[in-house]
């Protein structure tokens, strides 16, 4: 038996501090129709079945409509040429092969082992010069003093973005981000708004692409702007714009969320806490927990492209399905005792970074950046304490993480 | 390991201190994570062929458990003479 | 659960043997474990030996198998097992020495099917790849720079030696007697596409062409080819290239059903007698078991494929130690790895009467295809496309029409072609469509 309303509610703000029980329930069964037509694959099967289907396409967004101006000339003549260049140059999360694995391996060749090792170091630097910095505090913003600045830091470098901009962009990718939360693509005005932001960062992209051309850089910026890998031909500057939008949005908005939920989660669980402090080397499966445990995107929406059937359900042809990854990261099919915070459960298959074609770019970085993150805190925090348990919550409902974690501490350690 | 015979016949080095990794290439679909974890070892070319090194010294020891965890797809399998077995 | 008293000896040191016998300890089983092998190493990893091995990347004695649980076992290596008597349940090696089973596990897997000739066989500069000595003997020929290498017979192992040459950067023939390349597994439709890839990277091939004789020099070292129809091919180095055969000469008189082609088994697993019947103390899992799989009715076949010698040599430990597994159902899958692209399959070609493009576009070098019989899925075979492939096992696993539905992501044209296998009948010594790949 489905209850159509678990979808509404998972979304509510009031389940955000613990949506858990509720997956729990939706799991019940695999694949359910909800009351507004959209249908939720919660169990792990389910999921990775529907990763891996090329009926299913990621190109999920409305077509792009900018709110008319009144100006007739724009209305009539560019805004149609925008909405079409916006359609036909979306950035690659919502797009499917062959477009897809093109831009996606232009990405992929500037995102080299080379960089992401240096930004390993670079994290457990930033991570140390933040603590410094924060003194004899006797409280701590687990959000504002280290998730956020962390990563954000980390992706304008990689990316080569001069830091001074950042502050522009907080608001912008914020605002972006929310392309993710579906009932903002129902919402005119949330779209509106998102058009706007679009066109103001794509602006500023613009601008610092053809910087990058005049004066190139060690950074992937200029590695995007300039030749394609091995003869490919040169990206478009359109889908070099939303690359590296996707590439900045995704930087700002993930990782806080996995930093922020690990020190919350290690809060609650002492012992993993003490565990970590002593033996660092634990780090690598506390993280891949996390993504299990709570992972920063609770869910990816894509679109069936014909009728699909799991078991006694068919999603009809034109269906909006939510692949509900953290129902499924808790599914006791996969996983034993699946509500424990456990780092040393083996043979973790987790869909906390998604999986198959649009499996997460960032997350080798992102698994270095918290890393270095829960070490440290786990190292230098004198006797942390949660202030507010549960800790206030950021409205999403698909990137899901506290809005402040607030820790009462007696000193931070050199 | 308490087995009770060391076979015979030409005994190679790296038995003796390193480690053997094996991926199920099967299972492998070159999400790549290996070779951020441990780029030492493991090396995508082409978009799916993946190499690696099945002998890594045990030096390598905390690189290659790292791209053991953080394989997506758990398509890598570790022999470390010095841990004890699950 | 078989008692701790008991012993278990596993005949083959190999994958399937390997993971058996951890898939017994991991089972419980606490008696004592015998692990023959007639090699003097412990079990290897083969796959590397036509690819990595060959180009020097990987050293021949590095790919020993990681051991995943401790097997308290008395090693038997560099013993051959030589017979087998079901009634005393005695295993005797090469030298007469004889160890006794309560149950036993047969993973002898299989050897390179040798050159017709036995006397052009021997040949120096004539090899057949199997194992780890053969890998190191190739390995060290090609490193000292033959002028002209010949590779007989265009199957998996024959394709991933010739790719190894052009990375060693030799000029290298293949010689193969179906339509195309890998015509036998993939049908010449697809096999023309690999053909290609190959004929790109610089490998002379000659399809529909059968190498009758191996002629040398004066002194013993192979100098030539002799073609049907006479025209000669010359080669310093040949590598004999024919499939593989199974190991089984051991077993004769032990009363048990086996050929060249594989050992027989029941759909649990146990290996048959001559009548059929059971033999519920003896296993057999990996590239020797030929065994009833629920997919493909009809017939028994024996699997040559490094998942398949995992999944069946665990699902024989669990069988022996009383687990009473459920029957052994595995979707057969296999990669090679040749000339920089990544081929993998799941289910198999054989009997497919259709294949269609279902992602990607063969021009392109990623694509997806879907081999079909009777209006089913029975195959799947990505090119560097291998995150769809799960989807494609499930509707295997399924029975799911074919061809699949359109409208797809990246769908190709979904038009069904004849996948162009070779007539069976006219197929040399060199057929490994009987077990989708000859893995070395």
């Amino acid at each position: 038996m489905s209850d159509d309303t678990l979808f509404a509610r998972i979304k509510d703000e009031a389940s955000r501090p613990d949506p858990y029980p509720l997956f729990a329930t939706l799991r019940r069964c695999p694949v359910s129709r909800q009351e507004d037509g959209t249908y939720v694959a919660a169990s792990h099967a389910a999921i990775s079945s529907l990763l891996h289907d090329p009926r299913m396409s990621s190109e999920t967004l409305p077509p792009a409509d900018r709110p008319k101006t009144g100006n007739p000339l724009k209305d009539w003549l560019v805004k149609p040429v925008r909405d079409y260049i916006t359609d036909t140059h979306r950035p690659f999360i919502f797009r499917d092969p062959p477009d897809h694995d093109t831009l996606r391996a232009a990405v992929m060749h500037q995102f080299t082992h080379q960089r992401v090792q240096a930004m390993r170091a670079r994290s457990h630097q930033l991570v140390d010069e933040i603590l410094d910095k924060l003194g004899d505090a006797r409280t701590i913003d687990i959000v504002d003093d280290l998730a956020y600045p962390l990563p954000v830091t980390i992706i304008c470098e990689l990316l080569g973005v001069p830091p001074e901009d950042e502050e522009k962009f907080h608001g912008w990718a914020t605002q972006l981000a929310t392309a993710l939360e579906p009932d903002n693509l129902q919402d005119d005005e949330a779209r509106a708004e998102n058009s706007r932001t679009f066109d103001v960062i794509s602006e500023y992209m613009k601008g610092l692409i053809a910087q990058k051309r005049r004066d190139p850089q060690d950074d992937m910026l200029t590695g995007l702007a300039g030749k394609g890998a091995d003869g490919a031909p040169r990206m478009s500057d359109f889908d070099l714009i939303a690359t590296a939008i996707l590439m900045l949005v995704a930087g700002h908005e993930t990782t806080v969320n996995l930093i922020t939920n690990g020190m919350l989660t290690l809060l609650r669980h002492p012992e993993e806490l003490r565990r970590l402090r002593e033996d660092p080397s634990r780090a690598p499966r506390v993280v891949e927990e996390l993504l299990r445990y709570e992972p920063p995107v609770q869910f990816r929406t894509r679109t069936a492209l014909c009728p699909i059937t799991h078991g006694d359900v068919t999603i009809p042809e034109g269906a909006p399905v939510v692949l509900m990854l953290a129902a499924g990261n808790r599914d006791p099919a996969v996983y034993a005792d699946p509500e424990r915070f456990d780092p040393d459960r083996t043979e973790n298959l987790h869909l906390g970074f998604g999986g198959s074609l649009h499996y997460c770019v960032g997350a080798p970085l992102a698994r270095f950046e918290v890393e270095a993150a829960l070490v440290a805190l786990a190292r230098r925090l004198r006797n942390p304490r949660l202030i507010a348990d549960p800790p206030p919550y950021r409205p999403g409902s698909a990137l899901r993480g506290p809005k402040h974690l607030r820790l009462a501490i007696d000193g931070i350690d050199p | 390991m308490s087995d009770n015979t060391a076979p015979p016949g030409p005994s190679p080095t790296y038995a003796a201190a390193g480690l053997r990794v094996t991926v199920d290439l099967n299972l492998c679909q070159a999400y790549a994570q290996c070779c951020y974890a441990a780029p030492d070892h493991f090396v995508l070319k082409g978009h799916e062929a993946l190499h690696y090194d099945p002998a890594p010294s045990a030096d390598a020891r905390a690189d290659i458990e790292r791209a053991r965890i953080a394989c997506p797809v758990q398509a890598i399998r570790v022999e470390d003479p010095e841990a004890p077995r699950r | 659960m078989i008692g701790s008293e008991s012993r278990v000896v596993v005949v083959g040191a190999s994958l399937a043997g390997l993971r058996g016998a951890e898939s017994l300890r991991r089972s419980g089983f606490a008696g004592s474990l015998t692990i023959v092998g007639a090699e003097p190493y412990r079990p290897y990893d083969r796959p590397p030996l036509s690819k990595a091995v060959l180009t020097g990347a990987v050293a021949p004695d590095a790919t020993g198998l990681p051991n995943l649980v401790a097997l308290d076992a008395d090693w038997r290596l560099g013993a051959p097992a030589v017979g087998l008597d079901r009634t005393k349940r005695l295993v005797t090696l090469e030298g007469g020495e004889t160890i006794a089973y309560d149950r036993l596990l047969i993973a002898t897997g299989a050897s390179a099917r040798p050159w017709p000739d036995a006397a052009e066989g021997r040949l120096a500069g004539v090899h057949t790849l199997r194992g780890r000595d053969d890998a190191e003997a190739l390995r060290r020929d090609l490193a000292a720079r033959p002028a002209q290498v010949l590779v007989i017979g265009g199957g998996f192992i024959g394709c991933e030696v010739a790719a190894a040459c052009r990375d060693l950067d030799l000029p290298v023939t293949l010689v193969e007697t179906g339509p195309t390349l890998l015509a036998s597994v993939l049908g010449a439709h697809l096999g023309a596409v690999v053909q290609t890839l190959h004929e790109t990277r610089g490998v002379t091939v000659l399809c529909n062409a059968k190498v009758e004789a191996l002629e040398d020099d004066g002194t013993g070292r192979v100098q030539r080819a002799r073609l049907a129809g006479g025209s000669a091919v010359p080669a310093d180095l040949v590598v004999v290239a024919l499939g593989a055969v199974r190991n089984t000469s051991w077993l004769a008189g032990s009363g048990l059903a086996f050929d060249e082609g594989g050992l027989d088994c029941d759909a649990q697993g146990y290996v048959l007698d001559e009548n059929e019947r059971p033999d519920t103390q003896i296993a057999a899992a990996g590239d020797v078991a030929r065994f009833p799989h629920p997919l493909y009715p009809g017939h028994r076949i024996a699997l040559e494929h490094w998942g398949h010698a995992v999944a069946q040599g665990e699902h024989a430990g669990r069988l022996l130690a009383g687990c009473e597994p459920a029957r052994y159902a595995e979707v057969p899958a296999f990669w090679s790895s040749q000339g920089g692209i990544t081929i993998k399959s799941v289910g198999l070609t054989k009997g497919a009467d259709g294949v269609v493009i279902a992602q990607g576009d063969p021009r392109h070098g990623r694509f997806v295809a879907v081999y079909g019989q009777e209006g089913r899925c029975i195959a799947a075979l990505s090119f560097d496309s291998a995150r769809w492939l799960p989807a494609y096992a499930e509707k295997i696993a399924a029975g799911a029409p074919f061809p699949p539905e359109a409208g797809g992501v990246d769908a190709g044209p979904l038009r069904v072609f004849a996948p162009g296998f070779p007539d069976p009948s006219g197929s040399g010594p060199d057929d490994p469509a009987r077990s989708g790949k000859d893995e070395p």
